[in-house]
């Protein structure tokens, strides 16, 4: 049932205040969710004042002048820092996001940066991401086949039917959109949110696939796919794009489309 | 101690297997709705002009009497599918959501039953 009283750890308070370097004057202010798990404390917001004639132009950059400059101890991930590799995830002035690929000039301002939503926190800005990867394997993300692939050549697909997998193979599993999806919040033991869905509409469609009936027979369930109500949250904040919710509007309608003939 | 897979937990109890009529149905229901309410509407205007006679009479005619039939099966039938996805969606509690599901479905087949009788019995007065 509805719950009355916040969980643990919930209230955020103020931090600390990390200053300008001296004859800065180009400045720009970053607020920072900041949770360590050892101290038993409550997360807080810590304020950092850059000097922006000393810092790249992404929010990843600020991210990094932080840690490397003024305090090792935040804690984000990131990796290939050009939006290919999803790991810099993060909550940007209320929207999920790629902190690699976004501009700092594209928002006016202060930055708030905060962890994916609705994830367990593991440190600072670095969310609990076991569960959604299980649900990522839990749909098979890999080609299943009954006839052998031919002795001398790969599988082949037509030009046709690899156009079909546009909009889908880019996605890089950053869970920007299952984190900004209110369904996914309320239940995402069961509901397999926007990316993993996404996924198993990747493989739903590939031409050389031969497990179609059964992927959808996995899908077929009130809470793995229909909790989805087209909110569309998840094609508004993808950072790459995509849009989740037109492969689950399709996934429901293969569906249909099976049981009407 | 919890030692179940990630995976394990990922996959629960499996898929029901169900759920796409309950979904294409709450959109035949709501595509239904579109005509009968606009129609149910002007009936209703033009009723509140008209005497009781009158009023029996049109309620009386096949047309009208299917329209308001096929109103209210499409009407309760959405509400019904519409408050179990509400509830499925923010109750959390397993026990609680399943005893909040059948108040819904067994409320609202008796009010659909109770409309239904009220049609049947003024169509009786009609003769």
């Amino acid at each position: 049932m509805a719950e009355f009283t916040l969980p643990k750890n919930s209230v955020v308070t103020e931090g600390k205040t990390f200053p300008a370097p001296q004859g800065a004057s180009n400045t720009r202010r970053f607020e920072i969710y900041r949770w360590n798990p050892d101290s038993g404390e409550n997360p807080r917001i810590d304020s950092y004042l850059l000097d922006m004639d000393e810092c790249g132009p992404m929010v990843l950059d600020a991210m990094l002048k932080i840690k490397n400059d003024i305090d090792s101890t935040l804690t984000f991930r990131r990796s290939c820092r050009e939006g290919v590799c999803g790991s810099c995830a993060m909550n940007i002035n209320g929207k999920n996001t790629l902190a690699c690929t976004k501009a700092i000039d594209s928002y006016p301002g202060t930055i708030k940066i905060f962890p994916l939503p609705h994830m367990q926190v593991v440190k600072d800005l670095v969310p609990d991401m076991t569960h959604f990867y299980a649900q990522y394997a839990s749909i098979k993300p890999w080609i299943a086949t009954q006839t052998p692939a031919p002795a001398d050549s790969e599988r082949l697909q037509s030009h046709e039917d690899r156009a079909k997998l546009d909009g889908l193979y880019e996605c890089v599993l950053c869970a920007c959109c299952s984190t900004s999806c209110p369904s996914y919040w309320w239940n995402s033991e069961r509901y397999l949110g926007p990316a993993v869905l996404l996924q198993a509409y990747r493989w739903l469609v590939d031409s050389r696939d031969e497990n179609t009936g059964a992927r959808l027979d996995e899908l077929e369930d009130p809470f793995k796919l229909y909790r989805c109500h087209t909110i569309m949250n998840c094609t508004d904040t993808c950072p790459k794009g995509l849009n989740p919710a037109k492969a689950i509007a399709e996934t429901k309608q293969m569906l249909v489309k099976r049981q009407l003939g | 101690m919890d030692f179940k897979t990630p995976l394990a937990k990922a996959t629960g109890l499996g898929s029901a297997k169900s759920g796409t009529t309950h979904w294409w149905m709450q959109r035949v229901s709501a595509v239904a709705m579109i005509p009968l309410t606009i129609w149910l509407l002007i009936f209703l205007q033009l009723c509140l002009t008209a005497t009781y006679q009158e009023t029996l009479a049109w309620l009386a005619s096949p047309l009208n009497s299917v329209c308001l039939l096929a109103w209210i099966l499409s009407a309760f039938h959405h509400a019904a599918s519409g408050m179990q996805v509400v509830v499925e969606d923010y109750v959390g509690n397993e026990g609680a959501k399943i005893i909040t599901v059948w108040v819904i479905k067994l409320s609202i087949g008796f009010l659909a039953l109770a409309a239904l009788l009220a049609e049947f019995r003024t169509l009786a007065i009609t003769g």
